[in-house]
């Protein structure tokens, strides 16, 4: 096709199977791009106002509220942020407790991610409804290993949405020994179920765009970093503790988007799970790293598009972590602990990896315990900027070889690859193209 | 014929249209008995008219007030999903401060400044208070709570379904908690919303060892004048009381009132 002929105004005003409004805009004229734009229409509603005056209890069971699918990573990053502001110590028995209900969430979020939202696109269908005729093994399989992460994340948490176990310096409520060693159980049986996601990322024909881009994630001496960590950079191949990341997100406003942008090294940067498995490779399990060979993921990874494979890898290592990880549980088994702390004033940041990149949460407490200043720096908010970039990188790569609609379609899987978790952001995303 | 459902979201956290994706087990045998026409969340199909809308998300923005009115119009039954829809929820609490020291204090001066005089920006950006949907548009039916609980939602869909009302009865949570047999979180020391809230979702937060915060909203006809001097007695100061009142009931009357 005449490249002069490809004049295009792609304009998606509300791009579907994303969490969140967001807005894609491409034009182009006479086949030479003029305009890539990724704008966030989500309404806002200023949590980081509106928590002033809560306890300091209050806070992460209040905030979890800025999202439905992070619910757990907000929560928990938040608790970890105010049991730095108020010098609270945590027993381990609190830490694994914690860190299995960050690897349930990782599980619940990318099987639903990867099945419902990303998988439609490579089979030629518009969501996972027609699967559900056409391949209802493929569904029902999503919908078992959706309820067993979802029945995990209940049992740590209270529920699965909003949980209300978790709370400043340990659980409210502990589950039964019982309960714990059926839930291993269960997962043992469910990892076919894993290893059949594995062969169905294998026939899922990946874009091959690359972008070398920063990578950015949490890194941990002696695990691969989901729960706990310090700030690491692919650029400076470094790490900066937690209580420095205003250096690492250095938020900016742009016209076009109720989400502010960040950037560190260079004009923008990646968080997610292929940041965090580019990263830590070498911390994957076994099992998780001869999936990434399987799926032709080779590190270092710069296509964007690959972080759906990525996110598969993570549930491998997740599905076996959980199990040696409950297995521990089982073997020293649990008990009440006391979970009153002092009031006092003081400032502190905490961070944790959710499926969707590196979160960071600040808050300061006055004397009378009362929260007087908050912040929450989310993933989506920090990867819209290396979306664009991506966009205005492959757009001018992809109009000579592409329809308009297969380019509206590859624009709406990249941004979906990144599983933007817009509500998180601002909380909206919106995907315009204009011709 | 199947009816035409669709699932539509304002400011929220989307955690309620998760909760109904989240009933795993039932979701396959409900859609084959509805025709599912919108779900932006899941979906990339779209529909001109409803037979049964869901919508989840308060209401901030004057184009956010065109959206729902024009969604009413197009829909013959509409169900507020969450307490978002319902009551307002936790982001109500922003309604005690200006809209623009909001977004002072979180976009920056800058961007504030900006925001109130480029007329570009006003109405994606311009909040005003936040509201819930039968402040704007008729609610028939609500699902309360934060999040939603899938109990009700089926309740709901099965008595659409027959051509019946759906039922909830106006109990406070008091009662489930009774049902539960939990020790009452007054006598644990500690104090709850429990008494002026609307129950249906089985106390899950007192039996897991918590308390009632009111995130499903006031009960019609509670007593919140008995209430308050409760919790004075259990030596809450008045500032506190307000705060617990305005955690998720900001956007109603009884937390604007306390």
């Amino acid at each position: 096709m005449d490249l002069k002929a490809k004049t295009y105004t792609i304009d998606v005003k509300h791009v579907t199977r994303v969490e969140g409004h967001g807005r894609i805009i491409v034009n182009t004229k006479e086949g030479v791009v003029q305009e890539v734009k990724l704008a966030i229409t989500e309404a806002n509603r200023f949590f980081e106002n509106f928590v002033k005056g809560m306890q300091p209890a209050e806070v992460p069971w209040i905030v979890s509220r800025i999202c439905g699918i992070c619910c757990v990573g907000h929560q928990l990053t938040a608790t970890k942020a105010v049991e730095a502001a108020l010098g609270i110590q945590v027993s381990p028995q609190t830490i694994l407790l914690r860190k299995l209900l960050t690897e349930s969430q990782f599980l619940q979020s990318h099987v639903l991610h990867v099945y419902f939202l990303a998988v439609p696109d490579y089979l030629g269908v518009k969501s996972v409804l027609p699967l559900a005729k056409s391949h209802p093994d493929v569904v029902k399989r999503a919908l078992r290993l959706k309820k067993l992460a979802n029945d995990y994340t209940a049992m740590f948490g209270g529920r699965t949405l909003h949980p209300m176990s978790n709370t400043l310096k340990g659980f409210r409520k502990l589950p039964h020994l019982d309960d714990v060693a059926a839930l291993r159980k269960r997962l043992l049986e469910a990892i076919p179920d894993v290893e059949e996601t594995v062969r169905v990322a294998q026939t899922l024909k990946i874009p091959p765009y690359e972008r070398e881009t920063e990578y950015v994630s949490l890194k941990h001496p002696d695990e691969y970093a989901l729960y706990d960590g310090e700030v690491y950079s692919s650029d400076t191949r470094s790490k900066v503790p937690v209580s420095r990341y205003r250096e690492v997100t250095n938020e900016f406003t742009v016209a076009h988007s109720t989400t502010k942008w960040s950037k560190w090294h260079r004009c923008s940067y990646f968080a997610g799970a292929l940041a965090r498995v580019n990263n830590n490779f070498d911390q994957l399990l076994p099992q998780a790293q001869q999936t990434a060979k399987d799926l032709g993921l080779k590190v270092p990874c710069y296509n964007p598009y690959m972080n759906n494979v990525a996110q598969v890898v993570e549930v491998v290592h997740c599905a076996y972590n959980s199990v040696r990880m409950l297995d521990e549980l089982l073997g020293s088994g649990l008990k009440e602990e006391d979970i009153s702390y002092e009031v006092k004033a003081g400032r502190g940041a905490g961070s944790c990896e959710v499926p969707r990149g590196i979160l960071f949460h600040e808050y300061e407490f006055d004397g009378d315990g009362r929260c007087s200043a908050a912040n929450a720096i989310i993933p989506t908010s920090q990867n819209v900027n290396n979306i664009e970039q991506d966009m205005k990188a492959f757009v001018p790569k992809m109009l000579p070889q592409m329809s308009k609609e297969e380019l509206t379609l590859h624009m709406e899987m990249l941004l979906r690859a990144y599983d933007p978790c817009i509500s998180c952001s601002v909380h909206m995303l919106d995907v315009e193209f204009v011709d | 014929m199947k009816p035409k459902v669709a699932f539509f979201d304002f400011a929220s956290c989307e955690g309620c249209q998760l909760a109904i994706l989240n009933c795993e087990e039932i979701l396959l045998d409900i859609l084959n008995l509805i025709n599912l026409v919108e779900f932006r969340e899941a979906l990339s199909e779209t529909s001109p008219r409803y037979d049964i809308a869901f919508v989840e998300g308060s209401i901030h923005r004057d184009k956010d007030i065109e959206r729902i009115q024009n969604l009413r119009s197009r829909t013959n039954f509409l169900v507020a999903l969450g307490a978002c829809a319902c009551n307002g929820n936790v982001q109500a609490r922003s309604n005690f401060v200006a809209p623009a020291v909001n977004y002072g204090v979180v976009y920056g001066e800058k961007a504030r400044n900006r925001v109130q005089v480029d007329p570009d920006y006003w109405s994606l950006w311009a909040h005003t208070r936040v509201r819930p949907l039968d402040s704007i548009v008729k609610v028939d039916a609500y699902l309360r709570g934060c999040p939603a609980v899938p109990e009700e939602f089926l309740h709901l869909v099965k008595s659409l379904l027959q051509g019946t009302a759906p039922y909830f009865p106006q109990i406070p949570v008091c009662a489930d908690c009774k049902k539960n047999e939990n020790e009452c979180v007054f006598e644990q020391g500690r104090t709850c919303m429990g008494p002026v809230t609307w129950g249906g979702c089985n106390s899950i937060c007192v039996n897991k060892g918590y308390v009632c915060d009111g995130c499903r909203g006031s009960l019609p006809h509670a007593n919140v004048d008995a209430h308050i001097s409760l919790m004075r007695e259990y030596k809450i100061d008045d500032k506190d009381i307000r705060s617990r009142y305005r955690l998720f009931l900001g956007a109603e009357p009884i937390g604007r009132g306390v």
